[in-house]
């Protein structure tokens, strides 16, 4: 039969000729440019409309761009000399305002030589957080201590660091790429310490008093430790009140004596000093350290059975959530003051903190919520059936996976809260959009410059914020446990 | 064999509070309520110590005494012989029409980009995502204020507009022209004009209002009528009746013929001495800050538009092209109501926001609630307690009106689980 239809074909082809080349309108460029631009009229009005938009941008923003000028003592010597190089009428950026005055849109007021201070301070957090952020790749984590660390004591070296302050900070940061080489997990330690490090060297002052803080929480976890052993029940109310009692009542006193015995003091800088990115970057991070822990307690409280608990809950979150940061703001520098016992008059920056937290914290606690939501049931169940009981259930078994489902959504409200420290300008702090713009604009010399301020502390948010939220991303994949 | 059965009631024991599981929420939720009050109490009481240290009461009578200050842009008349709580009104009501402004154009924005990163032109993709990373990722306070200072800074003063070759022309033919103080936009001229209805107060809302509104709800529900009576005759017959001019008819047909009834016009500014009159000069703050609200709030719908529309399933659209349905039915029966149960929630939560953010007319002098309230009337009487209480009480109560409202919407798109 075969051989038949064999015979019957006239002419069989035995070898392959080489593939043709496709038609020159469906390889390379040209294809992806009709495929991706031009597949149809509406896509192609459209690139047109986006090439006009692109051309009007450039074609107005290059020339000023290109004509920016860097050194200069004021705006009209700026606009002198670009008169003089490119011609009478020339429009050109003067940027020579961000040189002369980057230290105050970065430090504020701070005293000019204690600069290394708050950079420190920066520095020793990216290692504090190394371990924390990237606590499952060794090479990312290597590289950032390093990296950051070596930035931080050449450029703390540059701002005049005095040689005692840098051995220290070098043997700090040494001993931590030390351990976080051998156990990355004890590196936690030092994150833990940090914060009290972190006001010590920003405010300055004496050591003893964030230490006698820090002597609160120990004295907490050890009555937390003795009590356990009779009372499991009370050991959580117990640590609170001994922390309280001594936090309140003794540690303030503590710190005065022994500062009189041991003098571990250093110059100390007032609120009204602080000011530009440090202002924003402090406010920003103990502002997002608080409000994660409490956004997750009030998450927790608003799904709990207890019909008071959750109301409390609901009634603080709807409450925040329904009004303008603005006006907690001008509670926090209008009214805390009636709040408190007369008398008390405590720092700008910490009641903008505290404000900023409980702020932040009703966000991060209906994000927290949405992912207890999505959770399965089966999850409560499973942590129900193997006995575990609620706190060790939802330390074990629910947070890990809620939070983790979450991370979108608490960033974007890091994110949202970095964004909104600009409004601290309007309870008369200096930020760097507002508060230290309008005041580099009442130095005659710098009288009318407008664009150069707002481009430089735009691009300076911008990274920050758009790095925050890649680094989201990366942690998204990097938790991924399914769908792979 | 032993017995099983528990005992039926035990002793009550003192220690059971803790360790017994039924009671020991209550013990928790006791003690958390007295906590709770001694909170309260402690901070009223120091409040009225406070407030008796400084020789000052509670008191909202200060209301309704006479603000003393202009406002320049009032919905409502408004002098400044009138009481701190008609000023407190127009400040609400100015924050309501910025924040009405806002959401709309953001949506429509919104949604337009949303769809537009989604399309697959590579191009306008690309200018589509540089826009929403650079409005998500800088502080709306900067944006406010880049806008307001193109404005300040850039645009002419009306003066520029005069002469036979002025130095700047108006725009949108002839209709807008932009000045470094305010925006002067057409007004609304009628040539037979019904005269208008007092509500009291000096407030009047004119009779030509009354009738597009009573034109456009009658005509809402007729297109509701004919697109049920479609339904039944397509239950019956198997055919669906051609509607889409009927519908369009009874929507548009009536308000046309209000306008010819009326005399409806444009009045185009002039410039008249100093300035431009015969239209609406719109403040620069409200400009400035409606512009930045819109586009900072665009880009956050865009990306919860954007979410939604990748989240219906792909097969969902194949299935319905199956059945045979076409594309703009396909969208508006199986693509868009599911799109819409994912994009309403979050939708509703920058509406809130738009609100919220609108306080930051602080930054440009806009007269909102934060600018009368919270603002002139704190500094000039003092009551810093009691105007910021209202203050918040009344963005707290918007904000709850809002969601509300936007929670029946939602309820209604929502997918019904059976």
């Amino acid at each position: 039969m075969s051989e038949m239809h064999a015979e019957t074909v006239p002419f069989v082809r035995e070898t392959m000729l080489p593939p043709a080349p496709p038609p020159i309108r469906e390889a390379g460029a040209v294809r992806w440019l009709r495929q991706n631009l031009f597949s149809g009229p509406v896509n192609t009005i459209l690139t047109l409309l986006g090439i006009a938009i692109i051309w009007f941008i450039v074609s107005h923003f290059w020339p000023w761009f290109a004509h920016s000028v860097w050194r200069a003592d004021s705006l009209a010597q700026c606009r002198e000399i670009i008169a003089r190089t490119w011609g009478e009428g020339a429009s050109g950026a003067c940027f020579a305002v961000i040189r002369e005055r980057w230290h105050q849109y970065m430090f504020g007021f701070y005293p000019p030589e204690l600069y290394w201070r708050p950079l420190l301070a920066f520095g020793l957090l990216m290692v504090a957080l190394a371990p924390i952020l990237f606590s499952e790749s060794r090479i990312i984590r290597r590289i950032v201590l390093i990296v950051s660390a070596t930035a931080t004591l050449i450029l703390a070296l540059a701002l005049g660091i005095p040689t005692p302050a840098l051995i220290l900070a070098a043997t700090a940061m040494i001993g931590a790429i030390a351990v976080a080489e051998r156990q990355p997990t004890r590196l936690l330690i030092f994150s833990a310490l940090y914060p009290f490090l972190g006001v010590w060297l920003l405010w300055g002052g004496s050591l003893w008093g964030p230490l006698m803080v820090l002597a609160s929480f120990g004295l907490g976890a050890l009555a937390w430790v003795v009590v356990a052993r009779l009372l499991p029940l009370l050991a959580a109310a117990a640590a609170i009140i001994v922390a309280l009692v001594w936090w309140i009542g003794f540690a303030g006193r503590a710190a005065e004596d022994l500062q009189n015995l041991l003098p571990l003091a250093i110059t100390p800088v007032a609120s009204d000093q602080f000011g530009g990115f440090l202002l924003a970057i402090t406010i920003g991070i103990a502002g997002i350290a608080l409000s994660l822990p409490m956004g997750i307690m009030l998450a927790l409280a608003r799904r709990s059975d207890m019909f008071l608990v959750k109301s409390l809950s609901v009634m603080f979150i709807e409450f925040i959530r329904g009004v303008p940061l603005i006006s907690l703001l001008f509670v926090a520098s209008l009214l805390l003051n009636y709040f408190l016992p007369p008398g008390t008059n405590f720092d700008i920056i910490l009641r903008v903190i505290i404000m900023v937290t409980l702020f932040a914290a009703a966000y991060m606690a209906e994000v927290i919520r949405g992912g207890l939501a999505a959770l399965p049931k089966g999850q409560y169940e499973a942590a129900d059936a193997l006995g575990l009981d609620y706190w060790k259930a939802q330390r074990l078994i629910i947070l890990p996976q809620a939070l983790k489902i979450s991370i979108p959504g608490i960033v974007s409200t890091f994110i949202g809260m970095f964004k909104d420290t600009t409004l601290v300008t309007f309870v008369g702090l200096f930020d760097p959009l507002k508060g230290i713009s309008d005041f580099v604009r009442a130095n005659f010399a710098w009288k009318g410059i407008y664009w150069e301020p707002f481009i430089f502390v735009g691009a300076i948010f911008f990274i920050i914020c758009f790095s925050m939220s890649r680094y989201s991303m990366f942690l998204e994949r990097r938790l991924a446990r399914d769908h792979r | 064999m032993t017995d099983v059965s528990a005992p039926a009631n035990p002793p009550f024991r003192l220690n059971m509070l803790i360790y017994d599981r039924r009671y020991r929420s209550m013990t928790f939720q006791v003690i958390v309520f007295i906590l709770v009050m001694a909170l309260g109490w402690w901070l009223i009481n120091n409040t009225i110590q406070n407030l008796r240290a400084l020789g000052k009461d509670f008191d909202f009578g200060f209301l309704f005494q006479r603000a003393g200050y202009d406002i320049p842009q009032t919905p409502i008349p408004y002098t400044s012989d009138d009481t701190h709580l008609r000023a407190a009104i127009v400040g609400l009501l100015n924050t309501i029409i910025v924040s009405v402004l806002g959401c709309v154009a953001a949506t429509i924005l919104g949604v337009g980009v949303g769809v537009a990163r989604l399309s697959n032109n590579w191009l306008f993709a690309r200018l589509m995502t540089i826009y929403v990373e650079m409005f998500r990722n800088i502080p709306l306070l900067l944006w406010i204020l880049i806008i307001y200072a193109l404005f300040t800074e850039i645009m002419p003063a009306p003066n520029a507009y005069r002469g036979e070759n002025p130095a700047w022309s108006k725009i949108l033919f002839d209709n807008v022209a932009l000045t470094n103080r305010y925006t002067a936009i057409p007004g609304l001229g009628m040539t037979n004009d019904p005269g208008s209805l007092d509500l009291g107060a000096r407030v009047t809302i004119s009779w030509a209002t009354i009738a597009f509104a009573a034109a456009l709800i009658a005509g809402w529900f007729l297109r509701r009528a004919i697109l049920a009576w479609a339904q039944v005759t397509q239950d019956r017959t198997g055919r669906r009746p051609t509607t889409w001019w009927i519908n369009l008819g009874v929507m548009v047909v009536p308000s046309l013929l209000l306008i010819w009834f009326f005399g409806l016009h444009l009045l185009p500014p002039e410039l008249k001495g100093f300035n431009f009159t015969g239209g609406l000069n719109v403040q620069n703050a409200l400009v400035a800050l409606w512009l930045a609200l819109t586009l900072y709030t665009g880009a956050f719908i865009a990306e919860i538009v954007r979410a939604g529309i990748l989240a219906v399933n792909k097969g969902q659209s194949e299935a319905a092209f199956a059945l045979g349905l076409r594309p703009n039915r396909t969208m508006n029966l199986v693509i868009l109501p599911q799109a819409l149960r994912v994009i309403i929630p979050p939708l509703i939560s920058q509406y809130l926001n738009l609100m919220k953010n609108s306080s930051l007319a602080i930054a440009v002098g806009y007269m909102d609630l934060r600018g009368t309230l919270g603002g002139t009337t704190l500094n000039q009487t003092g009551r810093e307690l009691e105007s910021i209480l209202l203050m918040m009480l009344i963005y707290l109560l918007l904000s709850l009106i809002i969601s509300a409202g936007m929670n029946v919407f939602n309820s209604r798109v929502k997918l019904k689980e059976r």
